[in-house]
């Protein structure tokens, strides 16, 4: 176990490595000019330009920059702008150009906002996706099977901005039954934060609970028809417990990998939900500190984004450990 | 059994295979039923009161291309401490049948007729909530591939206790002393740490004993055993044929042993039921049926069997392939690989369905065959070749 866990983190960490690095490449080395976008179209002065430039540590080699970014992670690192030194505390990502805030402040106030949308969004599409699934596996064939199963695919071939943008327009704004989406933090007024994310819940997981629905639908149709389960039933189990307990927990493993994946990509995007519900979370922040080519800001979010994939693989993992002993943690 | 632990229990376990002789749907039922059975050809070989009489089943599936007979008319009984083979190549309706012994034939997609009585209790069209009561309890089912059969996520202790528990009203404690109780009488040794260990911590004949234990956990008077050997080494094989013989001494069960094997019914079986396409063609006690056979199907298979003295010579396998059993022969379903049905007269292997009758007109060995002289064929041309 202590192997398997130094084992993945070895390897979790050469991943966000090779992240930073390539992102780094990316948006560093790729011809783009952030000290010109700082200085402005005008009142740009040469003198100025240049000033920046050194200021940022962009007329230095691209080792570097690349060495003082990374280690400025882990021991922070110090900026001086026009003879004003500013510290920057580890993990130190940088300054953004566009606000001159710490890139770290900037990304743990986008934290929790992400994460409480996910979380909701998480519990919603498993339970329901998991449920309308094998509620379909067990009537496969049956008409209910073939009403929820083209249900969802109606549902899923819609794009979502489409859904959640009407949804938003026409449920929360024109007839409001729905709460308006929001931000308040929830140590502030706890109901006020479920009811600014009530409905943007409710879109994702009704939304994305349909692929969910049809992965856990095909697995337990193939567990249904497994042999234990014969036995399951041979002993004189009821009907839902053969269902529920022994093909659910055989059945649920595929899905839980596309679960954990799932759940890191939107919390490294959920860009279009934070968009339309107005919730200032990472997507939105990616989103505005591309189109201002605020270079810390995407590195920053880059970064976040790796470390969350890297840690579901490994949280997936140890998840598959524990629900199925023939996989050993080594 | 090489166990010493299971000698302490042979008393209490006899005790209780003697209660079950006597239960009380036994004790009813009257000649009546008797002299009915007898006409209907469900009458056992041995004559003894059965505790399973299944009579005139019949399986059917609807499939897309029309009704699969996967099972017609089909009639034996075994009673208790009694042991019949079902013998048969796959798709001969020798698991279907015993699956719906088991009512495990989903009832939205299986047509059963017929009766199948446990102890003088009807089974079939029992609704589900009443099936439940009886599976596990008064039948139990061991299945040929334990690897797959067993739970792979659970352990084989909570497998047992699982079974346990539905029938029994008990603690987990008390369940699981069961459960130990049980490991241990089918011969797996250190049952302690066995009982929390998952299936594929289990070698496949440990396995196979772990499917037993939990079968006969809660003392079934009926025990299925679908080909029970078929997945295990050979070594294997014979081990796990005597447990199930021994522990039908001590438990008194009734066994329906599943098989292709017919080293297996030899070794097992006291009554032989052989099957072809849906179809009883051959029953009989098991020395009637392998030492005078009466079908040109059972000769078959006892020809293809091969033998140490002729390790030289070919396979004698029955040439053709089994019939789909959607578009099943006319006649006899064994007419298109029967080689002896020239010396019937006419084409009535082709036309005519032979009925099972006892082969020296009034026995209770059957079989379902047109041939007039089958004893003096099978003496003259079939004895010989098995040598």
């Amino acid at each position: 176990m202590i192997y398997f866990v130094a084992r993945r983190l070895i390897s979790a960490l050469s991943v966000v490595l090779v992240t930073l690095i390539a992102t780094f490449a990316l948006f560093f080395i790729a011809p783009t000019d952030p000290a010109g976008a700082i200085c402005g179209e005008r009142n740009c002065t040469q003198q100025r330009y240049n000033e920046i430039k050194q200021n940022l540590h962009l007329d230095k080699p691209k080792v570097q920059q690349f060495a003082e970014y990374t280690a400025g992670i882990f021991a922070g690192r110090d900026f001086t702008t026009s003879g004003v030194t500013r510290h920057c505390g580890a993990p130190c990502l940088g300054f953004s150009f566009k606000n001159d805030r710490p890139v770290t402040e900037m990304l743990t106030s986008r934290i929790p906002v992400t994460v409480s949308l996910v979380a909701g969004y998480a519990v919603l599409v498993l339970t329901i996706g998991v449920l309308v699934g094998s509620l379909a596996a067990k009537r496969r064939g049956t008409m209910g099977d073939r009403v929820l199963m083209s249900s969802t695919l109606v549902i899923s071939s819609v794009p979502y901005y489409i859904v959640a943008l009407m949804i938003s327009l026409y449920l929360t704004v024109l007839y409001p039954i729905l709460p308006r989406g929001g931000w308040t933090p929830p140590s502030e007024n706890i109901g006020k934060w479920a009811a600014g994310l009530v409905t943007p819940w409710l879109v994702l997981g009704i939304y994305f609970c349909t692929s969910y629905a049809r992965y856990s639908r095909g697995s337990m149709v193939e567990t249904l028809s497994e042999d234990f389960i014969r036995t399951a039933r041979a002993k004189g189990l009821s009907d839902r417990k053969v269902t529920y307990k022994h093909a659910l927990r055989a059945g649920l493993i595929p899905v839980i990998t596309i679960f954990g994946l799932d759940v890191a990509a939107s919390l490294a995007g959920a860009i279009f939900t934070e968009r339309i519900f107005d919730l200032p979370g990472l997507g939105v922040l990616v989103l505005d500190s591309l189109n201002s080519y605020d270079l810390p800001v995407i590195m920053g979010t880059v970064l976040v984004a790796s470390v969350v994939v890297v840690t579901m693989n490994f949280l997936v993992d140890i998840a598959y450990s524990l629900v199925d002993p023939r996989v050993r943690l080594s | 059994m090489t166990d010493p632990a299971s000698e302490d229990r042979k008393d209490t376990m006899v005790e209780s295979a003697a209660g079950q002789a006597q239960t009380p749907a036994d004790a009813k039922r009257g000649p009546a039923v008797a002299t009915r059975e007898r006409r209907q050809g469900a009458a056992n070989p041995s004559g003894e009161t059965p505790y399973l009489v299944v009579e005139d089943l019949t399986v059917k599936f609807p499939t897309a291309d029309g009704l699969v007979s996967a099972v017609n008319g089909l009639s034996y009984s075994v009673p208790l401490g009694r042991t019949l083979a079902i013998v048969g190549e796959s798709g001969s309706g020798k698991s279907v049948s015993s699956m719906a012994v088991m009512g495990l034939h989903d009832p939205k997609r299986t047509k059963i007729t017929g009766s199948i009585r446990l102890g003088g209790d009807e089974i079939v069209g029992l609704p589900e909530n009443e099936l439940m009561k009886v599976r596990g309890d008064a039948v139990a089912m061991v299945f040929q591939d334990p690897q797959s059969s067993l739970h792979p996520l659970y352990t084989v202790g909570n497998q047992i206790v699982e079974a346990y528990r539905v029938h029994h009203q008990v603690s987990k404690d008390v369940a699981k002393k069961r459960a130990l109780e049980m490991l241990d009488l089918v011969g797996i040794p250190n049952p302690q740490r066995r009982f929390s260990q998952y299936p594929h911590e289990f070698s496949g004949g440990m396995r196979q004993r772990a499917m037993i234990a939990m079968g006969l956990v809660n003392d079934p008077k009926l025990v299925i055993a679908d080909e029970p050997t078929t997945a295990l080494d050979v070594t294997v094989q014979a081990q796990i044929l005597d447990l199930l013989n021994n522990l039908q001494k001590e438990f008194g069960s009734a066994i329906v042993l599943i098989t292709h094997d017919l080293g297996v019914v030899a070794e097992m079986a006291d009554d032989v039921l052989v099957m072809y396409a849906g179809r009883c063609v051959e029953y009989g006690t098991a020395e009637d049926v392998l030492a005078r056979p009466r079908m040109p199907y059972t000769w078959g298979l006892l020809e293809s069997i091969p033998t140490v003295s002729a390790a030289n010579e070919r396979l004698r396998p029955i040439k053709g392939l089994p019939p789909s059993l959607l578009n099943l022969p006319t006649g006899c379903s064994f007419n298109p690989r029967c080689p002896y049905k020239d010396r019937v007269k006419g084409e009535r292997c082709t036309t005519d369905l032979p009925e099972l009758l006892p082969v020296d007109g009034a026995g209770a060995h059957t079989s379902r065959c047109h041939l007039h002289d089958k004893a003096s064929i099978y003496e003259a041309e079939v004895a010989p070749r098995l040598g």
